[in-house]
């Protein structure tokens, strides 16, 4: 990645005055190589050390932007190979493509529906990123009309898939600067694409055949040359085997030799290289959890949708922290002194299970949530932090015998080993063992918590 | 001034251990065919780097009684076999699986405790009907586990079956087992790298060859965990390229089971509408869970769903292209 301490001290004064607050020049060095330390501290720096250092110091991966506002999709700027050696940041977007051979109608309904597609998980609102526009006419005006049509029902950030630099001026036209992603510049037309990007504002993509990475490096090269930095690649690998071969090389080429024509995200087709939708969403599968940034799809469907928007989810969630809500008394359905207490942990996925279902069941419940360090209900069992103890320390801590009238409890049925313990732990509870999966819990809730 | 790309390959010190399932009649068992995982020098599918001599395989899972806790989708697809492990076993065969997994259940329908007999008597009527190399789970109970299990390893000695789960509770009966009738085991630890080769330091310390163990890294599926699953698998391959022999093993995703326990694939009604068509997400949940593992390492993938067999054949195959 960045520059060494040594390389970073062949910049500096040499003169060890001390002001930066470190004893000597090369320990400001180090500490600035380790990212501990902000160049600004020194007074003394040149101009020229100044901007070298800077662009030693830039992301290996550039972030880029497509589109504005709140809408906006930020990817790149990765540092890692291995999701377990820190976390992966910025989520690939998800566009879904449409073409203005398309009848307008027919556009205009697909695009009306990825953006209004939301779905929950985790407690939070997933979202397809955007669309992607072709000019499979090969016509200008046509495209304008379409990209026109596709805007009038959107406000996600689009992507110009057209070959032709006069069509692609055309849709950018529609889009009064509001960042498109513009695909693609290839070895024949960049000139006229990137002055495109340039005029617009627009980050484009520098497209080759095959997975040739040569040319692909060349090319974004000559397209930096003439001015424009936000570049996204298209290596032009279109199936399982390949892309993973190209992507994985891309991302190994940017964070292990710092090679920065290379250094940028990376977008793909799953559609492209497969023979139906479902292996489509297999392969966009893939390059979520191998090194795309941007993926476009040639199919919109909400259970499909939602598939890829939870393995997003899922792979890009920090691996040092589980996401989890905070422990505490939760009403479910107006509660009162009379009606059901149930108790889980604090992992979301385990809370938002479990909450879901109360509340589907329409059933007045208290949920205690456990202080149980974000883990699953075995999971922390298993570790110690979902016991009677931790249970009953829940109870008391969060006022429960206050506010409920009953003295019962229901337990995960995972967890039934435990009651004979918590019995102990509270004297006077009965102690109700409910199901082992939440789906179950609205028939529990309604015939056998009554009993 | 033109820049020259230099493809960054990784040498890699160590390789995966190939395993092999079944054993033909010259090997002292019945199947028809075997089937041999592992042997990989690279990460997942990276052909320009390493070889990957044989494709991963899909075991398709059996039950030995109907299975009624399972999602409509699947006991529609299958129709009546269910009732049957041997017709289902055939059935599994004939759609292209290249393994069958039986899973004992413990108990039937009626609630009454399989008895070592029964479970010896199916896994033979499956071995019967089809010539497939097979593994045959126990209904993850460590001492249900020990006593069925031992039994059908002694019954159907020489087949090379892999007997599940094979976990720190009870790997010594289950390991004396697979040595004695010369089948093989899987290791099953909880997604913890150190925990994996701890198994494997232990069951090779009691002579069994490292060529007769599969590594259960543990499966989670699609928004239920797959996440660490993922990075465990990757981190576990990682070692055994890096020459770490006790993490070696060929590993083994219980797919079909992990992702239909799920709300997603389980139920059809009174879910958000946004989860789009159950058919549709059901199927799709355990083939997306599967494509994931399979980029992690996976060696094998067991499903439960019909239609998905030929699927994910197929990405396999096209993953395998070089
Ligand atoms: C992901 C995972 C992990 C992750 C942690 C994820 C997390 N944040 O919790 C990691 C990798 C860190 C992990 C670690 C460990 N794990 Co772990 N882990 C899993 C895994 C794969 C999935 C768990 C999960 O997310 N489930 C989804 C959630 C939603 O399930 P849930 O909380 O149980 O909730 C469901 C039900 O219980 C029910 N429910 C929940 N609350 C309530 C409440 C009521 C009232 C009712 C009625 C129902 C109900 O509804 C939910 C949906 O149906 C499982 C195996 C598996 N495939 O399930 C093992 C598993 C839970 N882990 C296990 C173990 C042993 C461990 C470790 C102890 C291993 C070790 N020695 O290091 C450690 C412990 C942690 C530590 N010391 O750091 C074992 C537990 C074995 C047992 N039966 O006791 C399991 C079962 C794996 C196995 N087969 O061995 N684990
Ligand atoms: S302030 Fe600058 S010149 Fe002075 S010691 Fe620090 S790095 Fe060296």
């Amino acid at each position: 990645m960045g520059l060494s301490g040594l390389a970073i001290y062949k910049l500096l004064p040499k003169t060890n005055c001390k002001e930066c607050g470190f004893p000597t020049c090369l320990a400001f060095a180090m500490k600035l190589s380790q990212k501990q330390a902000d160049l600004s501290a020194c007074p003394y720096i040149s101009e020229e050390a100044k901007s070298a250092l800077a662009a030693a110091s830039a992301p290996p991966i550039r972030l880029i932007t497509v589109g504005s506002g709140d809408n906006k999709v930020e990817v790149g700027n990765e540092t890692v190979l291995f999701r377990h050696e820190k976390t992966f940041y910025h989520p690939p977007g998800l566009f879904v493509r449409v073409k203005d051979t398309q009848p307008l109608a027919e556009v205009e309904e697909t695009v009306a529906q990825v953006d209004g597609y939301t779905v929950e998980r985790v407690g939070m609102d997933l979202r397809l990123n955007g669309i992607a526009v072709e000019n499979a006419s090969g016509k200008a005006d046509v495209f304008a009309t379409c990209v026109e049509a596709v805007r009038s029902k959107t406000q996600l950030p689009i992507i110009l898939v057209a070959d032709d630099p006069t069509a692609m001026k055309a849709g950018l036209e529609k889009l009064d600067g509001s960042t498109p992603l513009l695909h693609a510049a290839t070895a024949d037309n960049w000139e006229a694409m990137a002055a495109l990007a340039k005029e617009y504002k627009s980050p484009i993509v520098a497209q080759v055949p095959d997975g040739d990475l040569t040319a692909l490096a060349n090319l974004a090269e000559q397209i930096k040359g003439a001015g424009v930095e936000d570049i996204v690649l298209d290596p032009g690998t279109r199936g399982f085997a390949d892309s993973l071969a190209a992507l994985t090389q891309i991302r190994r080429l940017a964070l292990k030799k710092n090679f920065r024509p290379l250094g940028y995200p990376v977008i793909t087709f799953p559609g492209e290289g497969t023979d139906s939708e479902a292996e489509e969403v297999m392969l966009a599968s893939e390059h979520i959890a191998k090194y795309a940034s941007l993926i476009v799809l040639d199919h919109f469907d909400p259970a499909t949708a939602y598939i890829l928007l939870t393995l997003r989810l899922n792979i890009y969630t920090d691996p040092q922290k589980p996401i989890q809500v905070s422990p505490g008394l939760y009403e479910i359905n107006g509660p009162g002194p009379d009606s059901p207490l149930l108790t889980t942990t604090n992992f979301s996925l385990t809370y938002f299970s479990v909450a879901g279902e109360v509340d589907g069941s329409g059933v007045p419940s208290w949920l205690l949530i456990t202080d149980s360090e974000g883990m699953s209900v075995l999971t922390a069992w298993a570790a110690g932090n979902f016991d009677a103890e931790i249970i009953a320390k829940a109870v008391k801590t969060f006022g429960v015998e206050n506010k409920i009238g009953h003295r019962k409890i229901v337990i995960p049925g995972a967890v039934a080993v435990i009651s004979g313990e918590l019995e102990e732990e509270l004297p006077g509870w009965e102690i109700k063992v409910g199901p082992r999966e939440a789906v179950d819990i609205p028939v529990y809730l309604k015939n056998v918590w009554k009993n | 001034m033109p820049v020259t790309v230099e493809i960054p390959t990784e040498k890699w010190a160590g390789s995966v251990r190939e395993v092999t399932l079944g054993a033909t009649a010259d090997e002292g068992g019945t199947r028809t065919k075997t089937v041999t995982v592992g042997g990989e020098t690279s990460l997942p599918f990276l052909h320009f780097e390493g070889k990957y001599p044989h494709p991963p395989v899909v075991a398709v899972e059996i039950q030995d009684s109907h299975p009624d806790d399972w999602s409509p989708l699947l006991l529609e697809a299958w129709g009546d076999v269910t009732k049957d492990p041997a017709a289902w076993a055939k059935k599994a065969e004939e759609i292209g699986a290249d393994l069958i997994m039986l899973k004992l259940r413990g108990t039937d329908s009626s609630g009454a405790e399989t008895t070592a007999a029964q479970a010896v008597a199916v896994a033979k009527a499956v071995l019967e009907a089809t010539g497939l190399p097979l593994i045959v789970r126990g209904p993850g109970q460590a001492e249900r586990d020990n006593e069925l299990l031992v039994a059908v390893a002694e019954a159907a000695s020489g087949e090379r079956i892999a007997l599940g789960l094979c976990e720190d509770k009870n790997y010594r009966t289950i390991v004396a087992a697979a040595l004695a009738h010369n089948q093989l085991v899987i290791a099953s630890s909880p997604i913890d790298v150190n925990l994996a080769k701890q198994l494997n330091i232990l069951i090779s310390d009691m002579a069994l060859p490292l060529e007769r163990v599969l590594m259960d890294p543990t499966t989670g599926a699609l928004g239920y965990g797959l996440e660490y699953s993922f990075s465990v698998m990757e981190r576990l391959r990682l070692a055994a390229l890096q020459g770490d022999s006790m993490t070696q093993q060929p590993m083994i995703c219980f797919v079909g089971e992990e992702s239909w326990r799920q709300k997603e694939s389980k139920v059809g009604e009174g879910v958000p509408e946004t989860w789009g068509d159950w058919y549709k997400r059901a199927v799709m949940w355990e083939a997306t869970t599967a494509i994931s593992l399979l980029n992690a390492g996976a060696d094998i993938i067991t499903l439960r769903h019909p239609d998905n067999v030929p699927i994910v054949q197929r990405v396999i195959e096209k993953l395998m292209e070089s």
